[in-house]
Formats: C-alpha cells, structure tokens, sequence
C-alpha cells in the first residue's frame, strides 16, 4: 500500500515535471525542471532495488550530462526564443509525428511484455538468477544487484557491453577530431 | 518504529548539528592556520585566544541584510545556495565513523557510489548562483566551476574505481573492513591513487590553488559576489563541508577510516585503546589542516593551465593506474 502511494506520487511528480521541461519559458529552467525529474527517476530505481542503476542515474545524467545541457545553455544564452517559435499556436507536424512514433512504440513494448512476463521469468532471462550471488540479498538495503549486474555485464551480455564501449569511444574520438583543427 | 525511525533520526540531528558546528570552527581553524603560516597571530580579541570568533562569525552573518538584486532571476537565485549546501550534508548519511551500526546512520551497498553521485549534484549550487545573479563576473566563474568540476570528477571516478578493484566492494563500511583484514591501509598500496584523489578533492571543492571559480583577484569574489547574508554563508558552510566529505573519503579509501594505526606493533597497542571515532575524526582533521596549509602555500593556477592538469595529466595517470591495478590484481 505504502509502495502504491510512493509510486503514484512519483509518477505524476515526474510527468509533470516532464511537461514543466518543455513547457518552460527560460532554456535554464527546463535543465533545472530534468535534473529534478532525473532525481525522482532515480528513486524509482530505489523502489525497484536496483540500487546500483538508481546511483548511476544520479551520476551519470543528473550529475554529469544535465551539467553540460546547463554549460552550453549558458554559454548561448538563450534569452529570447526566436520569432518564428514564439508563436504557441504554432504546431510542429514533425515533432508531434515522431513523439507519436515513440509513444506507440513504447505501448506496443509494454503490451507484448506484459503478455508472457511473470517478473520471475524476466529475472531468467537476465541470468541474475545463475549468479554466484543470487543467494544474497535478503534485506531491503543490502542487495547484491550490483554483484549481478557487474556479472550478467561480463558473462551473458559481454559483447553488447564491448560493442558499446567501443561505439563510446568512437564518439570521443570523432568529438576530438572535430573539435581540433589540425591535429 | 524505534529502531526504523526515531534512532536514524536522531543520529541525523546530532549528525548535521556536529557537523555545522565543525564548519563554523573549521573557519576558524583556517583564519588561525594561515594567520601562522604568515607569522600573524589571526583572530584574537572575541574570547581566548579568538575561540569565539567562530560564533561570532555566524550571527554577523545572521544579522546581515539579505539583497537580492533586482534583475536576478528570484526563485533559482533563491534555490542555489540550498542546490549546493543540502548534497554536502547528505553525503554524511552514509560516512561510517566506527566500526558497528551505531556510528553510521547507513551503510548501503552503493556507499561509495552513493558518495560521489550526491557530491556530483553539489556543482548545480555554484553554475545556477553564478547564473542567476544576472552578472558578469559570477557568470564567468560558474562558467569556470562547472567545466573545472566535470574535469576533476572524472579523474576522481576513475580513481576511485582503481581502489574498488583493490577492495571488491563499494561499501564504505567495507572498505575499511578490508584494510583492517589486509592489516594494510590503502594509502601503501594505492599511493597514486591517494595522490590524484586529493589533487582533485582540492579542485572539486574549489579550493586553493585551485580555487577559479572565486578567485577574487579577478573575478570580484567568483559565484557568490552578488550574494548576501545568511545566502551567502550557505555557499561557505557547502564549501567548508565538501571539505570534510572529501576528507572523510580520503580517510576511508586511504587511511583505514576508525582503525588505530599501528596495529603490527604490539608497543603501540595502546593507541586502540582511543575510541574509534576519534581516530576518525582526528584523521579527518589532519586532512582539513593540509588543505589549509596547501592554501597558504601554493599560488593559484592559471585557468589553462588548471584545466590542461585535469585532462593531460590527472585523467591519463588515473586510466594508466587503473591498468595496472587490473594487470596487478590479476597477476597476483
């Protein structure tokens, strides 16, 4: 019960801080509204015992990638919106479109997993049950989550980790390239 | 209902309370420190020896009028310095000054993790009072802060995850536990990684020689020059408590945390006999006294230059100690 209050409180707290983000008139209060909204995400990874995500968010996108969204809104300055998006009764067909897209898409993951899903199963697949760890974790606040995942990362899903490391670090580099003229 | 809330709220209360009273001594600490340091005897007059200047000190602070200026943004000029004092105090929910639960209010798996993510929110205080204030010079020193702080925290992660690969946990509690198993503390067997945690501790809290982003000879006092007040000794209470969580962390990570030194001589037996979290906390203020002489020491660094150490220097050191951390713990 007190789980189900938590939640719904979350959840309306974070879409509505969602609509605050682009319905904000200042560029440095809708970063300020996503880093809040990033936060309250986080705590809904406590709620799930996945400890380990949950700080990983506040790290890396609440602490790190928000910092620079606010960085270079600064260092642009967007004091005014440009005419031609001043208009509110303007509408963007493709921006409307695609968010369209990405909400059908989302529906369409959740009804085809929730079909065949008992939480048990998808523990399965990720393999956190054939963990060395799996035996602990019996208290609310010590978990092993961090144990599994770190191991699930390097046994079953190792390639998609390297591959993705590598998809990283070929960003840095070109980010590298582009930002020095000659090298 | 005991043990679940009236305890941890309790040791919350007499936690934040001992820890704004050591910041307000902290200052006097360092006002005294330099003031020896350049052949001064610092504050004297309010009580013996100048004691209590440090409660003097606040209620001036208190008694200050409150400005905002006028074409300041209110609510997030209102909200930064809050931004930046509440992650430093939260970070203390987890610093475990002895070794049974009764001296940490948590020790949640995550522990270290949980440390640098919260420290990590603390950069948002200094970016938005620089932008808020509508003004030249904080905006260019809330420009410097958040690139300096990005820099340093890579480095610092980096570090830091050397050290976990020497411990195997991420818990605070039990990163001091296997200094005492290993009878050594880590400081002998990560000496790079205790180096490059404190140089960037001092830049993630802006402290000398690190100390752009309110350096007063050229930007009129940094992020806070628009500041007033008890505002204004927020961002210096946030400061001076990063300081003792970055101690607090080199302490834990390096210098075994509650354990007594010594514990392969049986000569110096006694010092167990001291509780444990003295010992902590005496460490701790050894650390706090160096980054006071490191102030009254060194220069300040050129802007360039302090952003070339981060990323030419400290990030490339700690991804070389990280390798051979892996290398050595596999070969051994």
């Amino acid at each position: 019960m007190a789980e189900a209050i938590v939640f719904w409180t979350l959840a309306v707290l974070i879409l509505g801080l969602g609509i605050m983000v682009i319905s904000a008139r200042s560029a440095v209060h809708s970063v300020l509204f996503l880093v809040v909204n990033f936060l309250l995400v986080a705590v809904l990874y406590v709620m799930l015992n996945a400890e380990f995500v949950a700080v990983i968010q506040v790290l890396v996108y609440a602490g790190g990638i928000v910092v620079l969204y606010l960085f270079v809104v600064m260092l642009v300055s967007l004091k005014k919106a440009p005419e031609r998006y001043a208009d509110p009764r303007r509408v963007a067909w493709t921006g409307t479109l695609l968010a369209g897209a990405v909400l059908l898409e989302v529906v369409a993951i959740v009804v085809a997993s929730s079909g065949g899903g008992e939480p048990a199963a998808t523990e399965g697949a990720l393999g956190a049950a054939d963990t060395p760890f799996a035996e602990c974790g019996a208290g609310p606040l010590v978990s092993c989550n961090t144990e599994q995942l770190g191991w699930v990362l390097y046994t079953s899903y190792l390639i998609p980790f390297e591959v993705a490391s590598m998809l990283l670090l070929v960003a840095m580099i070109g980010a590298i390239v582009l930002a020095k003229r000659h090298l | 209902m005991m043990d679940t809330v009236v305890v941890p709220l309790l040791k919350i209360a007499v936690l934040l309370n001992a820890v704004l009273v050591a910041v307000t001594f902290l200052v006097l600490m360092e006002r005294k420190v330099i003031a020896w340091a350049q052949s001064r005897l610092g504050p004297m007059r309010v009580g013996p020896y100048g004691i209590l200047q440090a409660i003097a000190d606040p209620i001036k602070l208190i008694l200050k009028e409150d400005i905002t200026p006028a074409r300041a943004d209110k609510y997030v000029f209102t909200l930064a310095p809050i931004m930046s004092l509440v992650p430093a105090l939260v970070v203390f929910s987890v610093v475990p000054f002895g070794p049974d639960p009764f001296y940490y209010v948590s020790d949640i798996n995550v522990g270290l993790l949980f440390v640098i993510s919260v420290t990590s929110i603390g950069v948002y205080g200094i970016i938005l009072g620089g932008w808020a204030s509508n003004s030249k010079y904080p905006l260019l020193a809330s420009l410097r802060a958040s690139a300096q702080l990005i820099s340093y925290e890579i480095a610092v992660t980096m570090t830091l995850v050397s050290v976990i690969l020497t411990t195997g946990t991420l818990s605070l509690v039990g990163i001091v536990e296997a200094q005492r198993e290993g009878g050594l503390w880590f400081a002998f067997v990560q000496p790079v990684a205790l180096m490059l945690v404190f140089i960037g501790g001092l830049a993630e809290t802006n402290r000398a020689p690190f100390d752009l982003p309110e350096a007063e000879t050229e930007l009129t006092g940094g992020f806070h020059t628009e500041y007033s007040g008890m505002r204004f000794s927020l961002f210096f209470l946030a400061e001076y408590a990063n300081m003792i969580v970055i101690s607090a962390v080199v302490v834990i990570m390096f210098f075994g945390g509650w354990l007594a030194p010594f514990p392969n001589v049986p000569a110096l037996s006694f010092l167990g006999l001291v509780p444990a979290w003295i010992w902590f906390i005496g460490k701790i203020f050894l650390f706090l006294y160096v980054f006071i002489w490191i102030r009254a020491t060194l220069p300040r660094y050129r802007y360039d230059q302090l952003m070339g150490l981060g990323w030419k220097v400290l990030i490339p050191i700690a991804i070389g100690n990280l390798v051979v951390t892996g290398i050595l713990k596999v070969a051994l």
